[in-house]
């Protein structure tokens, strides 16, 4: 770590500390962050982080909704990749529920999270990347996010903010175009790393920024709560998606990129090959997508099919029941975690059996992260500091939920 | 993965007293203890061999005031074994009259902002925590929204600096 000491000098040119505030609206912090150093110099002596900007009470607000009406919530927890936490948040409530989903929407919801995480990686190394002063990785790589963009419109009609998932499956089925367009994304993408790479992996420029900066050890990442690439970049080879494969992720041949020193170097390297093999994943699951429904046909979370509506009486009264009341979850607790993009995703939720979640806690990986960043950049360099951010890659919409 | 009995079968061991309740029969072991050992138990988890719960995933509270029964609050712990592979939930009972609970700072760092978050939200005191102010809610919010007698609907003034210009 780069710091110079002040001792040697003479007494009447010694520096005095300063505060500075980084943010709370400040082009890097990639939302509404405040940090706070005290300099000495350009060293940064201490650091605090001030959160809660964006504090949207989703916690309160989900015990007030009914179970349905939490997953456009969930869209905004990250943003960077809503369908991951749709996901998240309808698996848990299935399990609750005891619902296994048809293989074929377990095989989209994979394929959407994958995709998901290819979206989340290449948006944080590009910002990573402009905050570092180099812009044209961005243009590459937000080129490619664009491309997975349209589908996601043309999946469920948005693109920021899907609301794609529905406990008991998914809102609708894939259109065939679909399947081929994602085959056409994949190759565009792969060029896009290509180009990204060239001009980043042996940059003097971005290796002297990154390398050995805000370096965080095996023992302290454990400690600290990461997750996720960033905590695979120190070299600790845990992801969800192998140790508890959900999914079918098992049946899946891809591997998990690890990091030796856990600088910020290594934190945007394991992502940059965590794209390539989410793109291996993707192109294995397009091979065979089974047949059938994309719903369960469990009467208790799934709408009746129209005829059975319109035909007989049972089906209108469950299909009311449904509209009115909403899904009936049974009593009892449970936590379903996820690998989101940026790590552990974690519902866990509280039923007392009624209409709405009794209690609803989301675990979000970038909050342990960012409470770890005022030790991560102590002792380093003030333009160090954006560096590390970047890497870190915090989401405000889950960080302060 | 099933649950590892051995969990539960180490835990009553060696707290035979502390125990409440456990449950064996979910996606992980569940234990609820008293309050009284917490911070020894948790301890204790994180350093036996057997055990070795090395991560904090997760820390939160529950206002159990609509579930009925008492205590009315419980924290609860989640915690991941990195070397294992083996989750705990463990659960510790705040009554009402004594929110006081020892902080888990000294054991995982990650303990430091859940705690905070906890505090704020459920009034719960975390004795020892290292810096107890406030994360999500700007100083002078007052009540605890998450507890289930604060209305959602309710709004509060932002206080202004009076130091201004």
């Amino acid at each position: 770590m780069r710091s110079r000491s002040i001792e040697n000098l003479p007494e009447e040119s010694s520096t005095r500390r300063m505060v500075l505030n980084i943010g709370p609206s400040h082009p890097a912090t990639h939302g509404a962050l405040r940090f706070l150093v005290e300099l000495d110099g350009e060293t940064i002596a201490k650091a605090d982080a001030e959160i809660g900007y964006l504090h949207r009470a989703f916690e309160k607000h989900t015990e007030h909704s009914t179970w349905s009406q939490v997953i456009p919530y969930t869209d905004r927890l990250n943003y960077c990749s809503s369908m991951a936490n749709n996901v998240g948040y309808c698996r848990a409530v299935e399990t609750l529920l005891g619902i296994e989903i048809p293989e074929r929407a377990q095989r989209i919801r994979l394929i959407v999270c994958e995709l998901s995480r290819i979206m989340d990686h290449l948006i944080c190394i590009g910002a990573a990347a402009v905050d570092l002063g180099a812009l044209s990785n961005f243009w590459y790589l937000f080129n490619a996010r664009e491309q997975i963009y349209d589908f996601t419109e043309k999946l469920c009609g948005a693109r920021l903010t899907t609301n794609y998932t529905r406990i008991g499956g998914l809102m609708r089925d894939v259109t065939p175009d679909f399947l081929d367009g994602i085959r056409q994304v994949l190759k565009k993408l792969d060029k896009a790393l290509r180009e990204a790479g060239r001009l980043l992996e042996r940059n003097r420029i971005f290796m002297d920024r990154t390398q050995g900066i805000g370096i965080i050890s095996k023992e302290e990442a454990i400690n600290w709560g990461f997750t996720g690439p960033c905590l695979r970049a120190s070299g600790v080879p845990l992801d969800l998606r192998r140790a508890e494969p959900y999914y079918h992720y098992d049946e899946f041949d891809f591997e998990i990129p690890i990091g030796t020193r856990g600088d910020t170097y290594d934190r945007l390297m394991v992502r940059f090959e965590e794209i390539r093999q989410s793109a291996k994943i993707v192109e294995q699951a397009l091979k065979k997508i089974p047949d059938g429904p994309v719903m369960t046909d469990d009467r208790r979370v799934a709408l009746p099919p129209k005829q059975q509506v319109y035909g007989s009486i049972e089906g209108l009264m469950n299909h009311f029941m449904l509209m009115m009341d909403g899904i009936t979850v049974p009593k009892g607790e449970i936590y379903s975690a996820t690998e989101a993009p940026n790590g552990e995703l974690g519902f866990y939720i509280v039923s007392d059996g009624g209409h709405h979640p009794y209690r609803i806690r989301v675990r979000p990986p970038c909050f342990l992260m960012a409470s770890a960043f005022g030790k991560m950049i102590e002792g380093g360099m003030i333009a160090d500091a954006v560096a590390v951010l970047g890497s870190l890659n915090l989401i405000v919409g889950e960080l302060d939920r | 993965m099933p649950p590892d009995p051995v969990i539960l079968e180490k835990l009553k061991e060696k707290f035979p007293t502390e125990i409440v309740s456990t449950n064996d029969s979910g996606e992980m072991p569940v234990a609820v203890i008293k309050k009284a050992e917490g911070h020894s138990i948790l301890s204790f988890m994180k350093e036996e061999p057997a055990l070795r719960f090395d991560f904090l995933i997760d820390l939160t509270a529950i206002d159990r005031q609509k579930l009925g029964g008492t205590p009315r609050f419980e924290v609860v712990y989640h915690l991941y074994s990195v070397t294992l592979k083996h989750r705990l939930r463990l659960k510790i009972q705040l009554p009402e009259e004594d929110l006081r609970l020892a902080s888990a700072v000294d054991l995982w760092k990650s303990a430091n902002w859940m705690e905070r978050e906890c505090a704020e939200m459920f009034g719960i005191l975390f004795e020892g925590h290292p810096n107890p102010k406030k994360l999500l809610l700007f100083e002078g919010f007052e009540g605890y929204p998450l507890r289930k007698d604060y209305p959602i609907d309710r709004r509060q003034k932002i206080p202004v600096p009076e130091e201004k210009l």
